[in-house]
């Protein structure tokens, strides 16, 4: 009530300050504000347009101008979403004139509005660096997990999907992210449910891969502090919002059938020696032990196609929307089946989206509820046989029909002792390690909210905004293998399972006043939130396929949770519309912190200026849109900061980790290195940005310059010998930088009645440096070692080095000879000692991510048919083929009963020994994918009720790249047999009833 | 109705604001975690944490075998405490080479380690993951904490007999530490963790204070064998009698008298030879009457890729069949002996102790790296019990066979050792005895004497090889380094060079140089 009280008083102050000069001789306006069904607007900003007399509507979409000198006016109302609309009045002095002025909705408007946290703003009052891809710029596809839907399509933001498996997901990292130990991923909201983050779901491949990609009408990306700094300690690497499609109202049931049918093709697979490549090789100069082993194996199998299949996928959705009374509401049901590539994983995944979006207590209330459900089977692979099928002897057959073979390894082949064991460290046979092993699992995820939005008309223009949502997963799998597997032969099977349940609530209550005046504007939010997140798992023991102990549950469940609380506020003014300024400010405190250091403060300020709408820039008629952004704000990160790590925990062994004491075993308790002091790490980020605009926004586009510095980077190092419970501790030491500049251009090339053409093309800079990684400097150290590869045992091939970019290749020199050949062992002594060793690492010009990402799309559409494009490429980084250098040499033949393909790489090499940490395995990995080519045909109506769109579309179908390796998008930069991703053919058909 | 709609709406709110807002819920812990403050508070854990303590010897982590190291930066199997300890006294000896070219690996074979040297920093690692955690328990078994929770007279007696055995791990592992590094941090119980950088102690100030601690304890503990596994009286003894012998390394000041005062003790608390030699080595040698103190080990129970898991498995080739010998399911492929180990056993090739495997293996090794059948196999770990049965793990993973720290063989060279190099109250007829105990167990004809400290090095190879004593005998006997003793890829050469004195102490880790500016680097590195 005082909040009422005080707001009036302020507005009569303002009312009286601008109103006096002219209170002699003047008239009054009055007049209502309505909707073209005659439903009143609340809220709309009302002047008269040549002064700066002004208000906005009330709950019954009433205004009130006074003062007014007499004459013909032009009375201008605006409202977000609406078209402005004007009208002419006449005003008599002393008099009051009225009027009616009916907005109609403007779609173009609408899709420019644009979700900010905790709320939502135009595109034109943007402050901050955020793009939002709505529906129509989706890649066209099939796709398991939504964030593919927009790979490509926006700069700063990189997406490389994990892998081909079904559901695998993706890495994003906005901006290049901002951690080295800690996440660097974007906080992902969907409809305001902040969704989990790190830790993925038991059971499914990625947080994501259970929401359905139908669902979702935008993604909004914020990109820059300004942005993101109102989710404060979450916002560091960026935030996805996600809103998703609502009921659109009317009266009519629409109906939309939509299915896709797609077929996948495995496109390269690793280039191994051939059966007869591998008998010359070994005849050659083979051991005794090979020859014996070759000369026993006669069939010529390609175990890289045993393993892969042409998975199948379809996705159907159907979907209903419309309105009951005043209940508009959306009710979606999908069903998605997914066969993987490689032989035996699926994931089929049913799921439910209801939402109701109704307007109760006269306007007053909007209520937006969405319950959605997800129920996801999976049967995961074994991918331990992508690298089996690389290595194993292609001189053997898959099956032996033999009485012995067929009993006990259920007649595949397999290396064997003389007295019938497998032999220990032998490759099994892949296609038993798919077949004979049933990995499965059993998801339930519930993720809703419910919003309420509550004009409060005691106050134009506040409202009050609840919102309560949860997220919560339960999950189950089972694993079997059977005994009859060599992999597990001496254990004789797998019987094991899992559980888990996952929840996470947050509670968002916020209050918004918004007011436009004449010359002023102003849009102020404040809030609080809490989130709670809660994981359990009980333990289970290890067991064999009929039930035997192998090692027993751990004595305790897993159950951890943690909690975050926050309050925000953000302050947009706006002055004669042109010059914008946004701050915010959120305070999060989180659980995982030590009670003293808990607590952050993250601020931040932006402003913009609408240059375009400045006299002078009018004169530039080619110019249609010119703004100007600068922002500076804060931003934390705390996940991957494991829960209670501030505390000097204790934790208890396994069974299988206890100590005998006399004929007993007593089981052990340890406390865990610890730092007490643990905090956030604090990224400071600034953001140049202009937005400009030409030939009436045919061609328009952005381009943004950003520096982000991470402070209080956390990472693991070493501590001082005996001050700890580790050797090594978590903890704030670090500082490192990112900058880059972002360029988006859009071309709308053809747009008319028959035809349309648009290309959208952005680019990406990112430079990544590591500013600061010790407490003490010290010259000699050349930093922390990362990156370990196969091949040996405690090798790395990349280093976090002060000065350079992170996880740079640190390799030794390879030497040639005249004919280009590598020289085993050869490599540059760079001190001069004679002798190689560590102090003969260098590190490599590049690191493993690219400094330059390229989107490059378009759109088009001639009568009833469309067609567009997706092409992206990346720059600037290498490639550690750690296929190419654990595999290729002679020694991993190996002849010690059993018998190893090995890379065609030899042939060039001819590498004895493994030689993991040569230069000669670092590749350039500069790529141009193109990601999708689709062509659709609109068939129109079928019949009176029904009309049918057809798409055939290609996902990744085509790479140009130097990379010798199977795929050149590896994230991480060290490539180890991925899951390929496969070519995928795809018909949509589409029905709208 | 507006003022009541907006009063409710506030309301609600503010309802549930007051439910969830509770600032309190930031305070959370682990739900069946402990902390330092109670875990103490419990006589009941102390016993726990004690296992800790030793099992710090035997495993890398809360979780058997590996998933929950103690430390990190390095595979946690080839982290363990005895494997590295092992590594570092064995592969620069005549005893063992390493066939794999893991990083670290190459070096140890040949000498060329340095402070980045993998091995090198996982043992340093090891021993200060040791001290602070048996700093931390002293620092809460103390009469005052013990008196503050209002312990029973019973429980404060039974802590203060496992505080004794804190003090004794942490004398080992500070013993351990000059042995192998010379002069590292010192960090006591008083130490609290992340207080201040520990300052460095020289090896001499070393030797004093584990000597001291040693002694002080060694009235209060536990009489021999009350329980196995644990360190007792015996334990302490054994630990001072070995600080004696080398004594003159780490000061310059010879201690043999001390050494013989304190191996006659040990040999006179109780333990006798293990009748048959081969059996200290196997699944069962937990019922051994000859092991004074034991790192223990269990297929079931205490699994690890370290420690003896890794001695059995390492040192089996594919030539090495059938491994139901060993009690295992395959071999690695990884440890060898050199020439000059076997011709230690040429005098007499019947000597029981003499566990060489020569099917499919050369004698000679032309190429360390990769050619696991150059070099003799050795055959002393194995996962098989007395009565020829396999270990309790049914995978025949992990094994049961426990690492005898120190067993009266030891002693009783220690004291023959001693003798010889003239320390008072030794005798030398006993001394020979006690030489010819060893010999006549191992089936071979008695030494005549007089022992000449030659003698003695080769009986120590012979009795004690691939224990993990022979870089320390080596470095006593003027071997270790220098010219006067070369075997085959001593110095990184196949038939063996001269390496430089440096070499005697490992260097510091480069890591604990950056992050405690108090620590210099030992000479020559």
């Amino acid at each position: 009530m005082k909040q009422n009280y005080l707001a009036k008083m302020l507005l009569a102050f303002l009312a009286v300050l601008v109103w006096l000069p002219a209170l002699a001789q003047t008239g009054t306006i009055t007049g209502t504000v309505m909707d073209t069904k005659q439903q009143p607007i609340i809220g709309a900003a009302v002047v008269v347009k040549g002064t700066t007399l002004g208000g906005a509507s009330d709950v019954n979409g009433k205004f009130r101008i006074e003062g007014v000198k007499p004459g013909n006016v032009v009375v201008q109302a605006s409202y977000l979403g609406y078209r402005s609309k004007t009208a002419n009045v006449t005003v008599e002095a002393g008099k009051t004139a009225s009027t009616i002025i009916a907005l109609e909705e403007d779609v173009q408007m609408l899709e420019e509005a644009v979700v900010i946290g905790y709320g939502t703003t135009q595109t034109r009052d943007l402050t901050g660096s955020v793009t939002a891809i709505p529906t129509k710029s989706f890649q066209q596809g099939n796709f398991s997990t939504p964030e593919q839907m927009v790979v490509g399509k926006t700069p700063g933001v990189r997406i490389t999907s994990n892998s081909g498996a079904p559901g695998a997901g993706s890495t994003i990292r906005i901006r290049g992210g901002t951690s080295l130990n800690a996440s660097n991923e974007p906080l992902i909201v969907l409809d305001g449910v902040p969704l989990e983050g790190t830790g993925g779901i038991a059971g499914a491949g990625s947080a994501l891969s259970l929401i359905n990609p139908d669902d979702i009408e935008t993604f909004t990306i914020l990109k820059d502090a300004s942005a993101a700094a109102i989710y404060g300690s979450r916002g560091a690497n960026g935030v996805i919002i996600i809103t998703t499609k609502k009921g659109k109202g009317g009266d009519r049931l629409r109906v939309e059938v939509s299915n896709g049918l797609s077929v996948k093709q495995v496109t390269k697979t690793v280039d191994m020696l051939t059966a007869d490549e591998l008998r010359a090789v070994i005849e050659e100069k083979g051991t005794p032990g090979m020859k014996t082993l070759i000369a026993q194996g006669t069939s010529n199998t390609d175990w890289q196609r045993e393993i892969y299949q042409p998975g199948i996928t379809n996705n159907l959705n159907i979907g209903f929307s419309g309105g009951i009374k005043n209940l508009p509401y959306r009710l979606n049901f999908e069903r998605f089946d997914e066969q993987g590539i490689l032989r035996t994983g699926k994931l089929e995944r049913t799921g439910a989206t209801l939402n109701l979006n109704p307007t109760l207590l006269n306007n007053r209330l909007k209520v937006d509820a969405t319950a959605r459900y997800f129920n996801v089977q999976n049967r995961f692979a074994d991918q331990g046989a992508i690298g089996g099928a690389v290595t194993f002897d292609p001189t053997r057959p898959v099956t032996i029909d033999t009485g012995f073979y067929n009993s006990r390894y259920g007649g595949y082949f397999e290396w064997l002792l003389p007295n019938g064991n497998p032999v220990l460290l032998a490759p099994k046979n892949p296609m038993s390690v798919l077949n004979q092993r049933e990995d499965v699992s059993n998801v339930n995820r519930f993720v809703g909210n419910v919003q309420l939005d509550y004009n409060i008309t005691e106050v134009p223009g506040l409202r009050a905004v609840l919102n309560l949502g949860g997220d919560f997963s339960n999950s189950s799998g089972t694993v079997f293998v059977d005994s009859s597997s060599a992999g597990a032969y001496i254990r004789r099977g797998v019987n094991n399972q899992y559980e888990q349940q996952k929840g996470s609530r947050v509670m968002d209550a916020y209050l918004n006043y918004k007011r436009d005046w004449a010359l002023h504007g102003l849009d102020l939010t404040g809030g609080y939130s809490y989130q709670y997140w809660r994981t359990q798992s009980p333990a289970f023991p290890d067991l064999s396929l009929r039930g035997d102990t192998i090692s027993p549950a751990a004595p305790f469940p897993f159950d951890e949770d943690n909690a975050l609380i926050s309050f925000y506020g953000r302050a947009i003014y706006k002055y004669l519309d042109k010059y914008l300024l946004t701050a915010t400010l959120r305070a999060d405190g989180s659980s995982r912190f030590n009670p003293d250091g808990r607590w952050g403060y993250f601020p931040s300020v932006a402003f913009a200026w609408r240059m375009m709408d400045e006299d002078y820039f009018r004169q530039f008629k080619k110019l249609s849109n010119l703004k100007l952004r600068l922002s500076w704000g804060v931003t934390g990160q705390q996940d991957g900061i494991a829960n209670y790590s501030y505390i000097p925990n204790y934790f208890r062994g396994t069974p299988t980790a206890q100590y005998q004491f006399g004929n007993g075993f007593v089981p052990v308790l340890r406390p865990a290195g610890y730092d007490a002091n643990l905090k956030w790490e604090t990224t400071m980020s600034y953001n140049g940005g202009i937005d400009f605009g030409f030939f009436n926004n045919r061609l328009y586009g952005t381009i943004d310059l950003y520096y982000k510095k991470t402070s209080d980077l956390l990472a693991v190092i070493p501590v001082a010998a005996g001050t700890n419970f580790s050797n090594q501790v978590l903890t704030n030491v670090g500082e490192m930088s990112n900058r880059g500049a972002e360029v988006s251009l859009s071309w709308v090339a053809i747009d008319n009645k028959t035809t349309n053409l648009e290309f959208g093309a952005n680019v990406t800079y990112n430079i990544n440096r590591i500013d600061k990684l010790s407490i003490i400097d010290d010259p000699n150290n050349p930093g922390i070692l990362t990156g370990g590869i196969a091949g040996g045992i405690g090798n790395t091939i990349q280093i976090h080095s002060v000065g350079f970019t992170r996880a740079i290749f640190y390799t030794r020199t390879q030497e040639y000879d005249e004919n280009g050949k590598p020289i085993e062992g050869k490599y540059t002594d760079y001190n001069g000692d004679g002798i190689i060793n560590e102090k003969d690492l260098v590190r490599w010009k590049a690191g493993p991510d690219p400094t330059t990402l390229f989107g490059f799309y378009g759109n088009g559409r001639y009568k009833r048919w469309n067609s567009g494009f997706s092409l992206r490429a990346e720059r600037g980084h290498y490639i550690y083929n750690n296929v190419r250098s654990n595999l290729g040499q002679f020694r991993n033949i190996s002849g010690l009963g059993y018998i190893n393909n090995i890379h065609s790489d030899y042939l060039n090499s001819q590498f004895a020994n493994l030689q993991v940490l040569s230069d000669y395995y670092l590749e350039n990995a500069n790529y141009l994918r193109l990601d999708n080519l689709f062509i659709g045909y609109n068939v129109g109506q079928l019949s009176k009720y029904v009309n049918m769109r057809v798409t055939a579309m290609i996902q990744n179908v085509l790479v140009i790249t130097k990379y010798s390796g199977i795929d050149p998008e590896v994230f991480g930069g060290i490539d180890n047999n991925i899951y390929p991703r496969p070519r995928v053919y795809t018909v949509n058909m589409n029905f709208t009833f | 109705m507006k003022k009541i709609s907006f009063k409710a709406i506030i309301a609600l709110l503010g309802t549930s604001f007051l439910l969830t807002a509770c600032l309190k819920d930031l305070d959370r812990s682990p739900k069946y975690g402990l902390n330092a403050a109670t875990v103490y508070s419990d006589p009941n854990n102390y016993i726990n944490v004690l296992a800790k303590l030793y099992a710090g010897y035997s495993i890398t982590g809360n979780q058997g075998p590996a998933g929950d190291p103690d430390i990190s930066g390095i595979d946690e199997g080839f982290s363990a405490y005895v494997r590295v300890l092992w590594n570092l006294q064995e592969l620069p000896t005549d005893e063992a080479v390493c066939g794999w070219d893991d990083p670290g690996i190459p070096e140890l074979n040949f000498m060329t380690w340095n402070s980045v040297s993998p091995f090198v920093v996982a043992m340093y690692n090891r021993i200060f993951y040791q001290i602070p955690l048996c700093n931390e328990f002293l620092r809460y078994s103390t009469d005052e904490w013990m008196n503050s929770k209002g312990f029973s007279e019973a429980d404060k007696a039974r802590i203060r007999g496992y505080a004794n055995e804190a003090r004794f791990i942490r004398a080992l592992s500070y013993y351990h530490a000059m042995d192998l590094f010379g002069n590292v941090p010192f960090v006591t119980e008083e130490n609290k963790p992340g207080a201040a950088l520990p300052q460095q102690i020289s090896r001499l100030e070393l030797f004093n204070f584990i000597e001291a601690e040693l002694k002080a304890i060694e009235g209060n503990m536990q009489a021999p064998r009350f329980e196995y596994g644990r360190a007792d009286k015996a334990a302490v003894q054994a630990l001072l009698a070995k600080l004696y012998l080398n004594a003159e390394v780490y000061t310059g000041t010879p201690r043999y008298s001390d050494c013989i005062t304190y191996s006659n003790l040990v040999i006179a608390s109780g333990y006798s030879l293990e009748p048959d030699y081969k059996h200290l080595f196997l699944a069962d040698n937990h019922t051994s009457p000859e092991i004074i103190f034991p790192i223990t080990y269990d297929g079931m129970n205490t699994r690890t890729y370290g420690g003896t898991t890794f001695l059995v498995h390492a040192a089996i080739s594919d030539s090495m069949r059938p491994y139901s010998q060993f009690g295992t399911n395959g071999g690695w492929n990884g440890l060898r002996t050199t020439r000059a180990l076997y011709d230690k056993f040429a005098a007499d090739t019947s000597d029981e102790r003499n566990t060489f495997w020569t099917r499919g293996h050369t004698l000679d090794i032309s190429r360390v790296a990769g050619r696991p059948f150059e070099g003799y196999g050795i055959t002393k770990w194995r996962n098989v019990r007395r009565d020829g049965g396999p270990g309790n793990d049914p995978t025949r993973n992990f094994v049961d066979t426990d690492f005898p720290m120190f067993r009266l063989a030891d002693i009783y060279l220690t004291y023959a050792e001693a003798t010889v190099r003239g320390g008072a109250g030794g005798d030398a007829a006993q001394a020979l005895n006690y030489v010819n105990q060893l010999r006549n167990r191992a089936d071979i004809a008695p030494e005549a004497g007089p022992l000449t400290l030659d003698k003695i090095l080769d009986e120590r190879a012979r009795e004690l090889y691939w224990e993990g004593h022979r870089r320390t005998d080596l470095i006593r006997h003027g071997k270790f380094t220098g010219g006067s003793y070369v075997w085959p890829w001593k110095g990184g050469d196949s038939s063996g060079v001269s390496v430089p004195d440096y070499l005697k102490i490992y260097p510091l880790p480069a890591a604990d140089l950056v992050a405690n500016p108090n620590l210099r680097q030992n000479t020559g590195y």
